[in-house]
């Protein structure tokens, strides 16, 4: 499979038709493998993890894998940042910070994004995951990502 | 596999008995799914492995793994290095983990993390890790993490931290 920022910018334009991020999530297999989900409602963009027993870190609790966490957030923010910056080419992560700061529990999870700053090379986007209350959230993130 | 076992069966003989190693890698659903895989392990230190699969491809374009599938390779190998270098089995949770992206990976090669713990407090873990394929000396990834101890063996049930495992 191969997808140019040709195909790429077809995909996002059906992204902001229909407010639903599934045709750009479809072609990246590891965000569909997650089952990771995105809309944009108002202006407003928001992305949601169902919950899954494959995204089970551990099973006693059980509580969601941290790396899953972390992937769903760095996608998040990827996604988000390509939305709103509307233009060709697919950002690279420089960098990926996460503090977890409650357990991820099996339910679903959202995530919202803030690009802090918009620069000409680099990008900075904050990320909040939450689950049942948006101002109690399960982990914050920031990344870094180098623009194409 | 003979310094895995010597690391675990000098600190933890029950747990080896009870198969730590299929536990921590093959009995974890999210680990199970993208095809994690125990390499070796040492007091203090974890490698694991990540076989190439098109299915964890981040760029359609370049066909270049995602750093998501990175981030649970570096999450699961800090942790079992904290593991191996704890004196008893205890609930542990990571508190931030960092990783720096520095060079794509390469599509249809497997990747490697090799993980140490390199400082061990009453509280907390210090860990560092590096992602590579062909060799250690030319990283994917880098990544610094700490983690919480609970100081208490693993229950059902039962929460005492953040992200746990």
């Amino acid at each position: 499979m191969s997808v140019d920022n040709q195909v790429l910018d077809g995909l996002l334009k059906k992204v902001h038709e229909t407010g639903d991020f599934a045709p750009l999530i479809d072609v990246v297999p590891y965000i569909k493998l997650l089952g990771m989900e995105g809309r944009i409602d108002d202006g407003q963009i928001r992305f949601r993890l169902p919950f899954g027993d494959h995204n089970i870190g551990n099973m006693m609790i059980p509580a969601l894998h941290g790396g899953v966490i972390g992937g769903f957030m760095e996608s998040a923010a990827l996604l988000h940042l390509m939305a709103v910056r509307d233009s060709l080419g697919l950002p690279k992560t420089i960098d990926f910070s996460i503090d977890y700061l409650r357990t991820g529990h099996a339910r679903d999870t959202h995530a919202e994004c803030t690009v802090v700053r918009q620069g000409s090379r680099v990008s900075q986007v904050s990320v909040s995951a939450w689950q049942d209350e948006p101002d109690k959230p399960i982990a914050t993130a920031r990344a870094h990502f180098l623009l194409t | 596999m003979a310094r895995y076992e010597d690391a675990l069966i000098a600190r933890h003989p029950e747990e080896v008995r009870e198969g730590l190693r299929e536990r921590f890698v093959g009995m974890i659903p999210h680990n199970r799914e993208i095809g994690l895989e125990f390499v070796d392990a040492a007091p203090g230190e974890a490698t694991l492995r990540l076989p190439w699969q098109s299915r964890l491809i981040g760029n359609p374009g370049t066909d270049v793994i995602h750093g998501g599938v990175i981030t649970s390779l570096i999450d699961s190998g800090c942790g079992l290095a904290v593991f191996c270098s704890l004196p008893e089995i205890e609930r542990i949770a990571t508190l931030d983990l960092r990783i720096d992206y520095m060079r794509p990976a390469t599509p249809g090669k497997d990747l490697y993390a090799w993980c140490e713990c390199y400082r061990l407090t009453r509280q907390v873990a210090f860990v560092h890790a590096v992602a590579y394929q062909d060799s250690r000396d030319k990283p994917v990834a880098t990544s610094v993490s700490t983690f919480m101890r609970s100081g208490k063996r693993p229950e059902k049930g039962k929460e005492e931290h953040s992200h746990e495992r």
